[in-house]
């Protein structure tokens, strides 16, 4: 049943850090992050991992394990072979703090960035009514558990740094999606969407889809139909004309 | 409002934090910070609490743990109690507060449970006005489904991910309003101070907060009149448990620290229904709503065994027969709910009797079945979370094949003694809410009890925390230079003890092994003595840990600080199940099977004047008659 895994972590800050050589008796049925507080437990008290909920629901032990974005409580190694040596390594996409704990701010200050969910007012009898139909396209976006592992993977900022300050990555322009088919909200986000968080920049390569671990369509059900309404507005010469002509609270919306 | 010192050293952009690693070797450079109130934990009741502080105007901080967004409150999957009658319009404040009472067997803070039955659905329609997406009736109303001890069709949810929805809306209302968050912050040490000035003396009052950032190993100091304990529960003392690793106790121990008492504290709920297999996922919650939307309980043997578990207390509203019981969920008026309905604490100890008979599964649970019951699809739709968990981490298709579970450790009913409409301690300033306090649940809490309660109570807590602040800006109290560095001193102490060879890792493991062996489902005098003198015996071993490494992002050093408080606590949960001399509950004695009226009108009320804690028994407050008209009927 049990036997010896051999894992190599990275560990450093950053300053700089290196792979570690780690052998870990394992048991039928666990996960990587059950090998990792093994190690912590009995060899390396001082290891750096942020975990919270253990069952994939929390969001907060996302790392690269061979390389692969994955949620290290969901990653079973019966998916491995017994021989084979894990390696596992901080996201790349975020500067680390220490081990594989790494910064993750960039995603709260996109976060912040956002404007607020903005609800129509109430019906004439006092009530909000919606129908299931048209809240479901709303809640897949919202079983997003914030793991960042799209962030992560998307390429406009895991190989461009400099893209950080324009581009909110699929987590936040998925976000930005969530609330523009929100039955009640008000708002025309599409100017932040296309200034502020790069829609255009994405090129619907479908990494981030791969990675998350909730199996939301990220690119087909949020970014593609974003990316359908943004050039909807700017290129219909009749919306064109109509901006032209009346002032912005008698537009017409598309 | 930020004070630190300044220098040439490398400072994080978001946090101020210093990134240079020669932090690690000055421990007074302490960040300080002013607020109005500051609130301890970012869960549902410490979010909630936040806005409503801030809403009154104050100015407020939020310290958490963990990253914003990932505290406990995610794991709540089945929903938010609250009598809003749109599936059954019968429904209405007073059944939801009797139901609350009986499923705490009459020892809940009856104006707690008044307070919440009555607050619960206004709180769940403002979520809906910050954004947040339920699950709707045909009608288009917020929809609302069944759950254990709840007599209507009640919770307010979104499939099994209500506490990842309602989290996710209130961080976002939190962020929108431009909250301050101190996220990866620890606070080790409440300030208070009850200095007696001139011919009037007043006890303790709140006059800040001590803090460390994970990310850096550096210090804060909060200066504030308010604090707001919003830390959760006590899960992790406990082998087998649903809650993550932030559950040790912090508020209750910081509480008792500051002077404030706690009551309730033997009452432990162990959710009946926790993952068993494999190991590495052993009491991961399995939630209520597979039972609520038609899972049966079936041992080894194929029957639905919770048809022998029906106490005298639930018979007359529960189906003694599995016609009656399948009847139910068609129509509600002409049929009794189905026993595996019953209050968490009976199904729990139904479930442990079963296996303790050699009628368990093959891993030492019982099996719950809806694949046979329920088609596919519905099961999917209803239970999405359930059937990806089970589908990833224990290769079960639930809509194929039964669920082996067992019970959990899942909650603490005791907490933090409160004044029912306030939220305050017996110290002026310092306030709790959600798990972290006690008396609305009494003995045992109702499924969907627990969202409603945070949403509820934050709010109260929020409104008072801010009220105590701005009333009197000019006498607060002050944090003196002498207890900041006691407290910087103490943190660090793990570091530099003498002689220290002690691993926190492996105290805290003998400690769970303890309280699961000791202080479990069924408890017995002579075993609770026995855990009493094997935390003590813990508590020793505790003065000599010994720390490797550094102060940046160090868990070892993190749990060697969680670990004073978890055996605080555990100590307050043993002292007080061997007082109680009777089963109610989350409390089951073994040696006093029954409920005693005696016992049924006290608190156990616990401080800590030294290292010991201590305890009294103080009389329950009296609901008055217009209350007590409720429960004749039936």
């Amino acid at each position: 049943m049990g036997y010896e895994l051999k894992m190599r972590l990275w560990r450093g800050d950053v300053s700089g850090g290196a792979l570690n050589d780690y052998t870990v008796e394992v048991e039928e049925g666990e996960v990587v992050l059950d090998a990792i507080h093994r190690i912590q437990a009995t060899q390396a008290g001082d290891l750096a991992v942020r975990w919270n909920c253990k069952a994939g629901k929390c969001g907060s032990c996302s790392a690269e394990i061979n390389g692969h974005p994955k949620l290290m409580c969901m990653a079973r190694l019966s998916t491995f072979d017994e021989t084979e040596t894990i390696t596992v390594t901080p996201m790349r996409t975020f500067p680390v703090i220490r081990d594989l704990v790494t910064d993750v701010s960039y995603n709260y200050e996109k976060a912040k960035e956002v404007p607020a969910f903005s609800p129509k007012p109430v019906e004439a009898d006092g009530t909000r009514r919606m129908m299931q139909e048209d809240v479901e396209r709303g809640q897949e976006f919202r079983k997003c558990i914030e793991c960042f592992l799209c962030q992560d993977v998307c390429h406009v900022i895991r190989d461009h740094e400099d893209n950080k300050k324009s581009f909110a990555g699929p987590r936040f322009l998925m976000r930005h999606a969530e609330l523009d088919m929100h039955p009640l909200d008000t708002l025309d986000r599409r100017p932040m969407l296309r200034e502020q968080h790069g829609l255009g920049m994405c090129n619907i390569t479908k990494c981030c889809t791969e990675v998350c671990p909730e199996g939301i369509k990220i690119t087909d059900n949020a970014i593609i139909p974003m990316k359908e309404r943004l050039v909807d507005r700017k290129y219909d010469p009749l919306v064109w004309l109509g901006s032209k002509i009346f002032r912005r609270d008698e537009r017409e919306e598309v | 409002m930020t004070s630190a010192d300044s220098g040439a050293e490398r400072r994080h952009p978001m946090t101020g934090n210093r990134m240079d690693s020669d932090v690690d070797t000055e421990p007074h450079g302490f960040e300080t910070h002013e607020y109005d109130v500051v609130v301890i934990g970012a869960g549902g009741a410490g979010l909630r609490a936040a806005i409503a502080a801030h809403d009154a105007g104050a100015r407020v901080a939020i310290v958490c743990k963990s990253l914003l967004g990932k505290a406990h409150t995610v794991m709540a999957e089945g929903g938010i109690a609250a009598s809003m009658g749109n599936v059954y319009p019968d429904d209405g404040w007073q059944v939801h507060f009797r139901d609350t009472m009986r499923g705490g067997k009459m020892l809940n803070n009856w104006r707690m449970a008044q307070l919440h039955a009555q607050e619960s659905p206004e709180r769940v329609l403002e979520l809906e006005e910050w954004g947040a997406l339920f699950d709707r009736t045909p009608e288009g109303l917020i929809s609302q489904r069944d759950f254990g001890g709840h007599r209507y069709a009640r919770l307010a949810h979104v499939g099994d991910r209500t506490g990842l929805e309602m989290i996710r809306t209130l961080q976002q209302r939190t962020v929108a309003l431009g909250i301050d968050v101190f996220m990866e912050c620890t606070v080790t040490e409440v300030f208070t101070d009850g200095v007696s000035t001139g011919s009037t003396s007043r006890g303790p009052s709140v006059s800040g907060a001590f803090a460390y950032r994970r990310e850096t190993g550096r210090f804060l100091v909060f200066h504030t009149p308010s604090v707001v304990l919003a830390t959760g529960g006590i899960g992790k003392s406990y082998q087998v448990t649903s809650n993550s690793w932030e559950y040790t106790g912090d508020g209750h121990a910081l509480a008792l620290r500051a002077g404030a008492s706690l009551i309730n504290m033997e009452f432990v709920q162990f959710h009946p229904t926790g993952m068993v297999w494999p190991p590495s996922v052993r009491g991961i919650l399995v939630t209520e709503s597979v039972r609520g939307d038609g899972g049966a309980l079936k041992n080894s043997e194929g029957e639905r065994f919770m048809f022998d578990y029906i106490p005298e207390y639930f018979k007359s509203e529960t189906a003694d027969s599995i016609e009656e019981a399948e009847g139910w969920y068609a129509d509600k008026k002409a049929n009794r709910r189905p026993p595996e309905l019953l209050p968490r604490d009976e199904v729990a100890r139904a479930i442990n009797s079963e296996i303790k008979a050699g009628r368990g599964s093959p891993h030492g649970g019982v099996f719950l079945d809806i694949a046979s019951r329920r088609d596919a699809e519905f099961i999917r739709r209803r239970l999405p979370s359930m059937y990806h968990q089970f589908k990833e981490l224990a290769d079960v298709d639930i809509t194929a094949e039964p669920m082996e579970v067992g019970p959990t450790c899942h909650y603490v009913m005791g907490g933090v003694e409160v004044d029912a409409d306030t939220e305050q301690s017996l110290v002026e300033g310092l306030y709790a809410v959600g798990e972290v306090a006690g008396g609305m649940h009494g003995s045992n809490r109702l499924g969907g009890n627990s969202l409603s309660d945070l949403l509820v109570f934050g709010r109260r807590a929020g409104h008072s925390a801010a009220y105590h602040a701005l009333k009197d800006r000019e006498s607060a109290p002050t944090v003196s230079d002498d207890e900041v560095r006691a407290a910087g001193e103490h943190a660090l102490a793990p570091f530099s003890v003498e002689g220290a060879s002690e691993n926190p890792y492996t105290i805290q493991k003998d400690l769970q092994a303890v309280m699961q062996r000791l202080v479990g489902i069924i408890r017995k005098a002579d075993e609770l003595r026995e855990s009493l003198a094997e935390i003590e015996k813990l508590k020793e071993r505790a003065k000599y840990l010994s720390v490797e490494g550094h102060r940046q992002y160090n868990p070892g050093w993190h749990l060697a600080l969680d670990l004073t408080n978890m055996l605080i606590v555990s100590e307050c949960i043993a002292k007080a199940a061997l007082e109680r001399e009777e089963s109610r509950g989350g409390h089951t004695r073994g040696d006093f099977p029954g409920p005693d009226p005696e016992w049924g009108a006290l608190n156990l009320v616990l401080t800590l004047p030294g290292e010991s804690v201590s305890l009294k028994h103080q009389p329950l407050p009296v609901m008055p008659e217009d209350l007590k008209t409720l429960f004749e009927e039936s």
